[in-house]
């Protein structure tokens, strides 16, 4: 396991050069898009892919965190930073809820009882006034960053948009390999085994569930940030849907994949835009791909050329979804 | 403080109105867990494009009237028949290659098919809706005293609670239903017996679609035949379903009419909450009970 943590930081260290030099090269716009999407996929992938529990209702964490961050730097004029711990801490607390209802549930229940809350926050989304109803928060001010950095700037917005991604990727990447990743890996394998040895399986995956949605708290104030608007689509159910495709494509339960598949989908729908809704039929088309032929992913199919020989170690799990994880209680 | 809050008491036809379309809706919320539920306990798979195929009902009734002249009683049959088809070669194209894998995957899948399926007719119709006239049989409405029942709604009530008794009776009581329950409890050993448990799946899978389109199609007049149609429902369906609980036939049944009534009498006397009272209940039976209402835990 250590390797794979070491071998992330390697990645890491021979990318950040590019990811520095990239605004120069690319529309500065998309990096940020992508990099808040990353963010958000990894944060999603925390979930599915190390505890295996699908959340069909990650939208509502995102929206939520951006709405709670437009609001408080537009209508309260908090700095940004303040702004995005409102949101991050809001989505968390979201979590806290959502999490502690959702894990009675295991599998496929849970996957719809996400999305059915997920459905409840779109509707509440819709009806206070705080959110601008159809309209959204439009027109964000992005303000200075600790009084000092303007975040007007294109490129000081997106080197922060960068700095930020790596912190959440850190945490992500750290989670995963300290003590507690082996136990929430653990549970996922072979929970009632977890059990018998003392964890307490559900307080593990309710923590894992408030930091999946705190991050993606993050990557929504991000977001709402780097676009100054913060509207009804960031809570849809198409939202949730998004990210558990940026997941898939990129492969479930990988470090890199959430972050490939999201610079994947991100260009993609660059390149689609004028198409309309042709662009969900893509998606639905890349979906039925992905799961009948490509359940890897593009990152966990890369891992098994790289390694061909390698005997999948105790603990650690081809990048697909056991039977274990859906196993109703 | 309160003051968004208006609780008042609304006069009695306000209350009757409110309850019937409540009823309405839980006539579909019924036929379509319904559908959840008999493809769940044979194919472990929870349909996504359940809506998707709701949809399709409807504007299948659509394109029967506008391209083919014919009218509602024809596409009440024909539509199912066609969606159902449709949802066998799915069944036999793509669901068949996914039944060894997690479940989880057929829940991909079939969003997948639903954004494929909902993307092409937004591309075609926009988002708006298409009118779909009551025939003619069932324009008007009878005076009961207390209200004025629309004869369509009544059709709509009654149909619906006649299909789910006649999916109730034939999966509870009859040979073919035994079958059934005997395949969704060990397919194996069934299979054993000579029974084409493949071919069994494959069409409770077409029965499962046939019953959306069904939906749909008594929802056409209702509603608007639009793409969206079935993506707002189904959310509200996958709900009710964790409500009742997966486990029996009549507990879809059940809980989707109980929950079309909560809805609509939400609607009477706390508006603002009726989009998500339904999502509230959901949370609260997850607390007491976290199997649902008629649920076994398994």
């Amino acid at each position: 396991m250590a390797q794979s943590g070491r071998s992330a930081w390697i990645i890491t260290v021979v990318l950040l050069p590019c990811a520095l030099a990239a605004p120069f090269v690319l529309y500065p716009v998309f990096l940020m898009e992508a990099l808040c999407f990353a963010l958000f996929a990894c944060a999603f992938n925390l979930l599915i892919g190390y505890v295996g529990l699908l959340s069909f209702g990650h939208a509502a964490f995102f929206g939520c965190a951006a709405y709670i961050t437009a609001h408080t730097v537009k209508v309260w004029g908090l700095p940004p930073e303040f702004g995005i711990l409102a949101g991050v801490g809001v989505a968390a607390l979201l979590g806290a809820v959502f999490g502690w209802l959702g894990i009675r549930r295991q599998g496929i229940y849970f996957a719809m009882i996400t999305l059915a809350l997920a459905q409840m926050v779109y509707f509440v989304a819709l009806q206070v006034p705080f959110t601008g109803g159809e309209d959204g928060i439009q027109a964000v001010p992005r303000g200075r960053l600790l009084g000092v950095f303007g975040l007007d700037n294109t490129l000081t917005m997106y080197y922060f948009v960068l700095a930020v991604f790596l912190i959440g990727f850190g945490v992500i990447v750290r989670t995963i390999n300290s003590p507690f990743g082996q136990v929430i890996k653990a549970i996922r394998e072979n929970e009632p085994r977890a059990t018998s040895l003392g964890y307490h399986a559900d307080h593990y995956k309710l923590v894992v569930f408030i930091l999946s949605a705190g991050l993606s708290g993050l990557a929504g104030s991000l977001k709402s940030l780097v676009f100054q608007l913060a509207s009804l689509t960031d809570v849809e159910w198409t939202m949730s849907g998004w990210v558990v495709l940026m997941t898939l494509v990129g492969g479930l339960g990988t470090v890199f994949g959430p972050v490939v598949g999201a610079f994947f989908l991100v260009a993609m729908q660059h390149y689609l835009a004028q198409l309309g809704s042709w662009v969900t039929v893509v998606q639905g088309i890349i979906f039925v791909f992905c799961v009948l032929l490509f359940r890897r992913g593009i990152v966990g199919l890369i891992a098994s050329y790289a390694e061909p020989r390698r005997e999948v170690p105790a603990g650690e799990k081809p990048p697909e979804l056991a039977g274990a994880a859906a196993r109703e209680t | 403080m309160f003051d968004w809050i208006h609780l008042s008491i609304p006069p009695a036809p306000a209350l009757f109105a409110q309850l019937l379309v409540g009823l309405i809706n839980g006539a579909f919320y019924a036929l379509l867990s319904l559908g959840l539920a008999v493809i769940f306990g044979l194919l472990n798979i929870i349909n996504f494009a359940h809506g998707a195929q709701y949809m399709l009902g409807a504007f299948c009734a659509w394109f029967l009237l506008n391209a083919l002249g014919l009218g509602y009683w024809p596409a009440l049959v024909l539509a199912p028949l066609i969606v159902g088809v449709v949802g066998i070669a799915i069944e036999r194209l793509l669901l068949r290659h996914i039944y060894r894998l997690d479940p989880l995957y057929g829940l991909l899948l079939t969003f997948g098919l639903a954004l494929i399926i909902e993307g092409i007719f937004r591309q075609q119709y926009g988002s708006s809706g298409q009118p779909y006239a009551i025939p003619p049989e069932l324009r008007g409405a009878r005076n009961l005293g207390f209200m004025f029942l629309p004869n369509y709604r009544a059709w709509v009530i009654l149909t619906s609670l006649a299909m789910c008794l006649a999916t109730w009776f034939t999966i509870e009581r009859t040979r073919l239903g035994a079958y059934l329950r005997a395949a969704t409890e060990n397919p194996v050993l069934v299979q054993a017996f000579g029974i084409n448990v493949p071919r069994m799946i494959t069409l409770t899978y077409g029965a499962g679609v046939a019953l959306a389109a069904l939906a749909g199609v008594m929802a056409a007049p209702i509603y608007q035949v639009s793409p969206l149609m079935g993506s707002n429902i189904i959310i509200v369906v996958f709900a009710v379903v964790v409500i009742g609980g997966m486990g029996s036939i009549s507990g879809a049944i059940v809980s989707g009419f109980t929950l079309g009534l909560v809805e609509g009498l939400t609607k009477v006397f706390y508006p603002e909450a009726s989009n998500t009272v339904i999502f509230v209940i959901m949370a609260l039976v997850l607390l007491v009970k976290p199997a649902g209402f008629f649920g076994q835990v398994r």
